[in-house]
């Protein structure tokens, strides 16, 4: 007999929240896997841009725990070859801003030296500050 | 078509710090090729990267505000040409991305408009365009009849990168079978090699804390170009050039049989083709030499 998934409250109103903040419709996503295949940084990522569609979709809000979300850089390969058309760097971006906007940096500036700071192209330094601090 | 554009220029900040000799070229070159590029008046920062969710009108401000004093230079007559020139490729993805935004959407363009109240409205009448779109509409066969030092026998590498391309309504050609930097190389005598890592990722801004990553996948890149023919990359965006060209340092420290292969901003093979002075061309800039490469092919 086919079991029925139902999300706790929680967890409905976890994925409400990632949905309204991408502005994608996380449950079209029917797991084909092609933003895994391409994505150029998923040997670094612990779990696969894909696992971070299922997880959100099914409001588990340990994926806010992965280092996946950090990990992507928005170079939105992934973005252009969706067949559903979904936007999977946006949900990226919408689960770092979760935890962003509990005033919880993923950066210190003090971890960069001087050396570092001055050779670095200013364009480095601002993004990173934008996708790493709230 | 207008015999010489001339158009407002945004630099973005790395033009004016990390890449100045992407700068100099592009606007020497320019000058020989009917491009004068009018430097925008009280420009700032794009943001470098476009903010991704729904709520946030508040981080687009900054390239509209751009815009206004773009309108503004086409209202004095400063230029001929009203769109805005680009080269910086984060600055090209993120200003267009911003424009489309509020062209799109009159609420959010009011927003923006009463928020910058000390600032004229923003009209929604310019359009970014890439020095590359740029020297399309010119036409490369017009360009290459310009050339008088034909880079004969050099081998390139067309390194679009991410934000030239994606997503595909900012892209400034096919999302995954572009042409349009290999028109420009073989416009220029050299050569374009095919190769598949072409808008593969070079790590972006994890350069700043996390370099293991910029130093895998820019290794990958240009051994994929090595390996495919190539003598040196082009690129036009500043944050690729640092993540391919000085990053080759620590490649080198984690593998020292690593071939180091020279990095240009296209704009330095223009200058060079078009047998502009060195100091148009900045090759001091370049980390990784590229003279030695240069001399061999008898262009410098």
């Amino acid at each position: 007999m086919p079991k029925k998934i139902k999300l706790t409250d929680n967890g409905a109103e976890f994925l409400k929240q990632i949905e309204k903040l991408s502005g994608e419709t996380i449950t079209m996503c029917d797991q084909c896997g092609t933003c895994s295949g391409g994505c150029p940084f998923v040997e670094e990522m612990d779990i696969m841009p894909s696992q971070i569609m299922r997880m959100t979709m099914l409001g588990q809000m340990e994926v806010l725990d992965s280092k996946t979300m950090w990990i992507c850089a928005s170079c939105f390969t992934c973005t252009v070859r969706c067949p559903r058309l979904l936007d999977v760097s946006k949900v990226s971006e919408a689960l770092r801003q979760t935890k962003l906007r509990q005033a919880i940096d993923n950066i210190n500036i003090d971890d960069i030296s001087k050396e570092e700071a001055e050779e670095l192209p200013s364009i480095a330094v601002v993004s990173a500050f934008r996708k790493f601090t709230s | 078509m207008k015999d010489n554009i001339k158009i407002p220029y945004f630099p973005g900040c790395t033009l004016k710090t990390t890449a100045k000799n992407f700068e100099i070229s592009a606007i020497e070159a320019g000058k020989k090729i009917g491009i004068e590029m009018v430097e925008l008046p009280k420009w700032n920062c794009c943001g470098v990267v476009s903010s991704l969710t729904s709520d946030d009108l508040m981080k687009h401000m900054a390239p509209i505000r751009n815009f206004v004093h773009a309108e503004e230079m086409g209202e004095q007559g400063l230029v001929n040409d009203k769109r805005m020139l680009i080269l910086c490729s984060m600055c090209f993805n993120t200003m267009k991305s911003s424009n489309k935004r509020v062209k799109g959407n009159s609420e959010d363009m009011k927003s923006i408009n009463d928020f910058m109240y000390l600032e004229k409205d923003y009209e929604g009448t310019v359009d970014v365009v890439h020095y590359f779109e740029l020297m399309k509409e010119i036409g490369f066969d017009k360009i290459a009849e310009k050339i008088t030092k034909p880079l004969k026998d050099l081998k390139i590498a067309s390194y679009y990168g991410c934000m030239l391309l994606r997503p595909k309504d900012i892209a400034i050609d096919d999302t995954e079978a572009p042409t349009i930097i290999e028109d420009f190389v073989s416009s220029v005598g050299a050569e374009p090699i095919a190769w598949d890592a072409m808008s593969r990722c070079c790590g972006s801004y994890h350069t700043v804390n996390n370099t293991d990553i910029v130093v895998n996948l820019a290794k990958g890149i240009i051994e994929n170009a090595r390996k495919s023919g190539a003598e040196a990359i082009i690129t036009s965006c500043p944050l690729c050039a640092f993540n391919l060209d000085n990053r080759q340092k620590l490649i080198l420290e984690k593998d020292p049989n690593f071939k180091t292969m020279p990095v240009f901003y296209f704009t330095q093979l223009l200058a060079i083709a078009l047998g502009l002075e060195e100091e148009f061309i900045g090759l001091d800039g370049n980390y990784i030499d590229p003279r030695p490469l240069l001399k061999e092919k008898n262009l410098i």
